[in-house]
């Protein structure tokens, strides 16, 4: 018997401005499956989906719906009609508006219906959310709820039109363990009912546990397809990548008894208590934590964004008050927020402004003017220091490469000099090759003598890159691990322990 | 219980209450408040600010801004005075209306193509055309004060639907231009609540590109928005010289500062999305009052001003703290959610 295809891209050819996205790409997805389309950022993946919604036009290539070629009828409203929704990473909600509204806006417009009526509203509400027994105040603002239930009014919706096949464009991204578990739920949830998922994704954990096929996308191309059970994590990896990384445990070389950095006793209330620990010269300590056990305050109190209520901190055994962002800075502390990673680029601009954008102060005359030779120079000192490979860094900062990229991220905030760096989620969201290149620099410079906090509910992350992990549960640190004599699973265990009770 | 707690986190029951408040202070100091005169007063100065606020209301929410409706108003007015004037017009007044409402739609819809169209941020664009309107105004028509009306104007702006008289014999009317102001606030209710339109009116304001991606006409949508606008405004033009009896250039320039405040103090985010109409024309009501009832209080003119900002000031920091503490209460349900 022929299997049957809710969809079917083939031989897809886009290009934006003379560069080709998509390069004769093929995606195959079958009738009620969980496919994973996984690849590394600007492989192609949104336009592909971008295509299919028909939000963007194809240049040459074949789409067919269930069988039927729709090449030439690409729409929004065509594939809406065809049962195919797209959640996109943003839900496209109306934050304003009550999730009534929200949910009943889009099959009102289908029907080109031209007034308003309540009671309508209310039932095609009640009914969306009744088909995934999703408990929610209808006439609530979508605003004011969290993350993971907008993302379900989204999903709601989209089940309304008799969804055959729904793309979720990197779903889990803002989402918790535990909501990324409900969401999971949902998808199989959903499958049972004949829906085919298509997942997008570049979560290795996430593409084995949820999906029965994957297609793997890199530069525009088609690297691999097929059953996700074929698939393991070095090469999916590859696949991705192009490259072999090998899972290096770092251990530290440059050994200083006496610590750089000692917190005694530090606590804040309402948010961490009682906290004592030290830091060495050229360590990685690894602080995890579920989300609200305090490992964020704790670092803002660090950086003198938060006022400890007690306790003290010792940079080189002398006290130091933390009062302020410059006073931290003063005393050779850097952070590194969490979003400041991924997002900490502007692409299109060249590679020298980027590394200097956060000494303008210091490169500036009197007036304000910026000194073009002390700039100059600048850049090239920490081209050298961090060893990018740029040809030119009047180039745009999207010419270099992923691990390049975030050399310069991370030279910002190097650039003043810190004996102690802090990295808050230093690789949430990042994808994996880059997240490779971004650790390898933090033992580069852990081994040039820095010492380095990573705070990350990663816990692959925190076993492979730190010397010492503590772990942190409800406010108080309650131990302390060597990575080398831990699992991961281990680990999990005792970061959630006390925690889901409390 | 919910209801009351419901009530409560609405902008337009802290207004309510402000006007309350100091109804009852003027009232106490000064004894007049509460009288026919002075409500039939208030009514009649609320007039053509709530007119003016209703367009521009609309033009917010859906995240839109426009400060040239004054300058469009007395354009229009002036040029329907001017021409049915010169042909000595003698007939209905209706058709000064619907000449002033053409000559503002035709106005909205310049402001609508640059903005909605061509995509130009609305405040410059209406910088723009209000230098655009008053320009025209003043210089290419170069207008003057016009003291005389055609006669079904002048009728109109003396018209009342009933006088109030004190015990003194001193008498206020009600004009009929009253019910101008209601009917434009049941259209604009009725468009507002019950048409797709103006649901997406507020869905473009809340988020343009879902907005899009959901089905509604964003460009279409936000075109009629500055269109209506400029037809009310047009149209508001017109009352505002029947009421006053004669036509002046320049007396509504400054208005729009006073409107968009109103707006704004009555709960409407200025980003655009959230606000209601019942916000709105306590908004206007609430400034009509403090520039109208505070010099019963014995309060120096120029202190209105002052009284006006304090009260933009406090009205705007209630919804912020508002926004803050609905923050603070979903932290701890956030926190709860990751463990």
């Amino acid at each position: 018997m022929q299997e049957e295809y809710i969809l079917k891209a083939t031989d897809i050819i886009k290009s934006f401005a003379g560069v080709k996205a998509l390069q004769g790409v093929n995606l195959e997805i079958k009738k009620g499956e969980i496919h994973c389309l996984a690849g590394e950022n600007g492989c192609g993946k949104s336009t592909l989906i971008k295509i299919i919604s028909g939000v963007y036009s194809l240049d040459s290539g074949k789409v067919e719906f269930n069988g039927v070629d729709q090449t030439h009828q690409l729409s929004p409203i065509n594939a809406i009609m065809n049962g195919i929704q797209v959640i996109y990473q943003d839900f496209s909600i109306f934050p304003n508006l009550s999730v009534m509204e929200n949910l009943a806006y889009n099959s009102e417009l289908m029907q080109k219906r031209k007034f308003v009526n309540w009671k309508r509203f209310r039932a095609i509400a009640e009914e969306a959310v009744s088909k995934i027994n999703f408990n929610v105040d209808l006439e609530a603002k979508v605003g004011t709820l969290p993350v993971a239930d907008k993302q379900l009014v989204a999903i709601s919706r989209a089940l309304i039109n008799n969804a055959k096949l729904i793309i979720m464009d990197e779903p889990t991204t803002a989402l918790t363990k535990k909501e990324v578990e409900a969401l999971f739920r949902i998808i199989k949830d959903l499958q049972s009912q004949g829906i085919a998922i298509l997942f997008v994704s570049h979560k290795l954990d996430e593409v084995f546990e949820i999906s029965e096929r994957f297609t793997i996308l890199r530069n525009g191309q088609n690297v691999k397809d097929g059953d996700t059970s074929e698939l393991d994590s070095d090469k999916f990896t590859y696949y991705m990548t192009g490259r072999h990384f090998e899972n290096k445990h770092f251990t530290a070389e440059v050994k200083d008894e006496k610590p750089v950095l000692e917190v005694r006793n530090l606590s804040c209330e309402g948010d961490y208590q009682d906290v004592t620990f030290d830091l060495r010269k050229g360590e990685i300590l690894g602080i995890t934590g579920l989300l609200g056990s305090g490992r964020t305050e704790l670092a803002l109190s660090l950086f003198g964004l938060k006022k400890p209520t007690s306790g003290k901190i010792l940079m080189d055994g002398k006290e130091v008050k933390l009062t302020s962002v410059q006073e931290a800075m003063k005393n050779k502390i850097g952070y590194v927020p969490e979003d400041r990673l991924t997002e900490g680029l502007f692409l299109d601009q060249s590679i020298g402004r980027n590394i200097v954008i956060s000494e303008l102060k210091d490169l500036s005359s009197r007036i304000g003017m910026i000194d073009q030779e002390k700039r100059q120079s600048e850049v090239g000192r920490w081209v050298d220091e961090l060893k990018i490979k740029v040809a030119d860094p009047d180039l745009p900062a999207s010419t270099l490469s992923g691990g390049n990229q975030q050399r310069i991220v991370l030279a910002k905030w190097l650039a003043t000099n810190p004996k102690v760096l802090i990295l808050n989620g230093p690789t949430v969201g990042v994808d994996i090759g880059s997240k490779h290149d971004m650790h390898a620099i933090l033992h580069e410079l852990a081994n040039s003598g820095l010492g380095i906090i990573i705070i990350s509910d990663d816990l692959p992350e925190v076993i492979t890159n730190c010397s010492r992990v503590l772990i942190m549960r409800g406010g108080k640190i309650t131990g302390e691990v060597d990575p080398l004599q831990v699992t991961e699973a281990d680990l999990a265990k005792q970061v959630t322990d006390v925690a889901v009770n409390g | 219980m919910n209801k009351i707690k419901k009530l409560t986190h609405q902008t337009e029951f802290y207004i309510f209450l402000v006007i309350i408040v100091l109804a009852l202070i003027i009232q106490a100091r000064s004894d007049q408040f509460f009288t026919g005169n002075n409500l039939v007063d208030l009514a009649n100065a609320l007039i053509v600010p709530a007119l003016f606020s209703i367009g521009t209301f609309m033009i917010i929410v859906s995240g839109g801004i426009d400060v040239s409706f004054p300058a469009l108003a007395a354009l229009a007015s002036y040029i329907v005075t001017v021409v049915l004037n010169g042909m000595n017009y003698t007939g209905p007044i209706i058709v000064p209306f619907i000449f002033a409402g053409a000559i503002g739609l035709a106005c909205g819809a310049f402001n609508g193509l640059f903005i909605a169209k061509m995509r130009l941020p609305a405040l410059i664009a209406t910088l723009g055309t209000q230098s655009v309107f008053r320009g025209i105004l003043q210089g290419a028509l170069n207008a003057q004060q016009i003291n005389t009306l055609p006669p079904s104007m002048k009728e109109f702006g003396q018209s009342s639907l009933f006088v109030s008289q004190n015990a003194d014999g001193v008498t206020s009317m009600m004009p009929t231009a009253f019910l101008a102001l209601v009917v434009v606030v049941v259209i604009a209710f009725i468009i507002l609540r019950y048409t797709m339109l103006g649901r997406g009116i507020y869905a473009i304001g809340g988020d343009e590109s879902s907005a899009n991606r959901a089905g509604f006409k964003v460009v279409k949508t936000k075109f009629f928005v500055y269109c209506f606008a400029g037809v009310i405004a047009g149209i508001t033009g017109i009352i505002r010289a029947c009421m006053m009896n004669m036509v002046h250039p320049t007396n509504m320039f400054g208005m729009e500062m006073t409107v968009i405040a109103a707006i704004v103090l009555g709960g409407t985010s200025i980003t655009g999305g959230t606000g209601t109409l019942t916000g709105t024309i306590l908004g206007i009501f609430l400034l009509t009052m403090v520039q109208n009832s505070l010099i019963m209080l014995g309060v120096p003119a120029y202190w209105q001003d002052f009284m006006t900002g304090l009260l933009i000031i406090i009205g705007t920091a209630v919804s912020s703290v508002q926004i803050l503490r609905s923050q603070k209460q979903r932290k701890p349900s956030l926190s709860k959610a990751g463990s």
